[in-house]
């Protein structure tokens, strides 16, 4: 496996559920990703930084405690400016509150710029295929 | 008899110590100018003779003969790295661990205008870091092709960056005749600082290259070794204080505070985990033995530099005088660096200056904390060492180990109930340094580690705030 993709992994904002980021941490490292685990608290300044030094491809960010869209707001535009621009950007967990459509929800991450939105629920084993083939991995 | 002698060439002045290895005793010690401008064994035989007048120590045959310097402005250092709180930081702390000065750091890809600055400042050496191993090459290897561009730059640089791009790095200065050493990488992963081998390859370089560039080889022909830089064997000799040596106990955590006529240097050697419940650390991990260098707050050649950082309300509050003296006086020293302050106004407003560079140095130095409101409720986030719970507190520098109180000046040190967030510590034990032989034990400790350790425990004054 010489040529795994780095990709850093975090749960963006003022979030500390930090069960779910180990679960994710360990299966990406089982599929052969080097994962960059930033950890709960994580701000979006420490994804870009973190991406850039350790030249990753991807920044996987987890919201679980309904403030996403106001956590990601702007990370996208950071990452450009950082000079990252063309990172792969995922998204996943319980992404905003109270009852809205997944299509709205999903349609409003991607104009902020994520590449894929993930619901509550999803596999590990739903992401990695997806995740290697937008690497060009497979 | 087996003894000792213990140099020191500061810029100022050039220390002295002899030392009796079997007793365990310091005999004399004894300081003189410095005269790196002219030959630097001027200055030094001048406080020999003093040394020798003092004890009977007539041309005694001594066993070692160790210096350490500080002449020459140091060892000035550029760190360039690639994203500032991160391999920038690493590189930088590498750099002050091996008791350099920083003179500069870069961030991010070197342009042109940057390589002129570093050209200007011709430093002593350059450390050039970036990217984790196996992570970003291309501006480190960037940053390596503009340095080697240079026609002007000849320091020698050491490579502390991504190891997939050591031997790329190392091509391309050999090609153009640079002097290079590779090391290991200063942040081998993210988040994880490894600073000791930069701080021994800069430690290599400075004995090969900086010690004659500085005029100092010529100590080296009376002498038997000029081993490291001064600050170097400040944090030498706190870190054996602070861990001990084999059988012999050390004093637990510490913090030194060394207030110079430039600089203030703090030096801790702890942990500095949170004391207390429900905070997390963020930012890079601390060095457990870790230097930090105010190149602002200083007694004589910094003197304007530290009123302006700390304000002149503040010096005002302090000392009790008006600010026409304070600002005669500030601009007396700082014109007439050799100058030694006899009458009381002069010497109140010196221990002002000196309460605020020990306060402002320590603050920067310690941890801080930080709320953090979220929804469930405030958490807080805890950047840099939490010395609270530090066992002892050690002062050095002209200042405080010539003043009959230093316990005045020290109390800067200590945690202020009003600023609760800053990290200082509460209820240290106070050592002052008043044979000012911190730095010649640092030296020692390299031969002799258990008697230096002794000398240290028996000679710093405990003193009560």
């Amino acid at each position: 496996m010489g040529n795994l993709a780095t990709v850093v992994l975090g749960v963006i904002g003022a979030d500390v559920h930090a069960v779910g980021n180990r679960i994710l941490a360990y299966a990406l490292e089982q599929a052969g990703f080097k994962v960059i685990n930033i950890g709960v608290l994580a701000s979006q300044e420490e994804f870009v930084d973190a991406a850039i030094e350790t030249g990753a491809r991807a920044l996987l960010v987890s919201s679980l405690y309904g403030h996403g869209e106001m956590d990601c707001r702007g990370l996208r535009e950071k990452a450009v400016e950082a000079g990252i621009g063309s990172v792969l950007m995922y998204i996943g967990g319980n992404l905003v509150i109270g009852k809205r459509e997944w299509k709205d929800v999903e349609s409003t991450f991607i104009k902020m710029g994520f590449d894929r939105v993930y619901p509550p629920g999803t596999l590990p084993d739903d992401v990695i295929p997806q995740l290697r083939q937008d690497l060009g991995l497979t | 008899m087996e003894l000792a002698l213990l140099i020191d060439f500061g810029s100022t002045f050039t220390k002295v110590t002899a030392v009796d290895l079997g007793r365990e005793t310091v005999l004399a010690t004894a300081r003189s100018f410095s005269t790196v401008e002219t030959n630097i064994m001027e200055g030094f035989f001048n406080a020999l003779r003093e040394l020798e007048g003092y004890a009977g120590l007539d041309s005694p045959p001594y066993k070692y003969k160790i210096a350490c310097s500080s002449a020459a402005g140091g060892l000035r250092m550029i760190a360039v790295g690639l994203v500032p709180d991160l391999t920038v930081e690493a590189a930088k702390r590498a750099a002050l661990g091996a008791g350099a000065r920083v003179t500069g750091v870069f961030a991010h890809e070197l342009s042109s205008s940057e390589v002129g600055k570093i050209e200007a400042q011709d430093p002593d050496i350059i450390l050039l870091a970036g990217g984790t191993d196996g992570g970003n090459r291309e501006v480190i290897i960037h940053n390596a092709k503009m340095l080697a561009a240079s026609s002007h730059l000849n320091s020698p640089v050491v490579a502390a960056g991504n190891k997939a791009a050591a031997d790329e790095i190392r091509d391309i200065m050999v090609c153009s005749g640079k002097d290079v050493r590779i090391t290991d990488n200063v942040m081998p992963e993210l988040n994880v600082l490894n600073i000791d081998p930069a701080r021994e390859t800069i430690r290599t370089v400075f004995l090969e290259k900086i010690v004659a560039a500085k005029g100092l080889k010529k100590a080296e022909e009376f002498i038997d070794r000029v081993l490291m830089p001064t600050p170097a064997a400040v944090l030498n000799a706190a870190q054996l204080l602070a861990e001990g040596f084999e059988d012999e106990p050390g004093l637990g955590d510490l913090l030194v505070v060394d207030v110079g006529g430039a600089t203030t240097d703090v030096h801790s050697v702890a942990g500095g985990e949170p004391t207390k419940a429900g905070i997390s650390l963020k930012g890079l991990p601390e060095p457990f033995a870790k230097r930090t260098v105010e190149g602002d707050l200083g007694m004589r050649y910094s003197a304007r530099a530290l009123l302006e950082s700390v304000g002149i309300r503040k010096l005002v509050r302090n000392c009790g005088y008006d600010k026409e003296q304070i600002l005669k006086h500030v601009e007396k020293v700082g014109t007439n660096p050799g100058l030694l302050c006899t009458d009381e106004v002069s010497r109140g407003i010196d221990d002002a200056l000196a309460l605020m560079a020990v306060d402002t140095a320590v603050e920067r130095h310690v941890g801080k904390i930080e709320t953090v409101y979220t929804p469930f409720g405030a958490s807080y986030i805890q950047t840099g060492k939490d010395l609270t719970g530090v066992n002892c507190l050690v002062g050095t520098g002209g200042v405080i180990v010539y003043h009959h109180d230093p316990a005045v000046i020290m109390r800067g040190a200590l945690f202020d109930q009003d600023l609760p967030t800053v990290l200082k510590p509460v209820h240290p034990r106070l050592f002052i340094d008043r044979e000012y032989i911190l730095a010649g034990m640092g030296l020692l400790a390299e031969v002799r580690p258990l008697t230096a350790l002794r000398i240290m425990k028996k000679y710093l004054a405990e003193t009560h705030f």
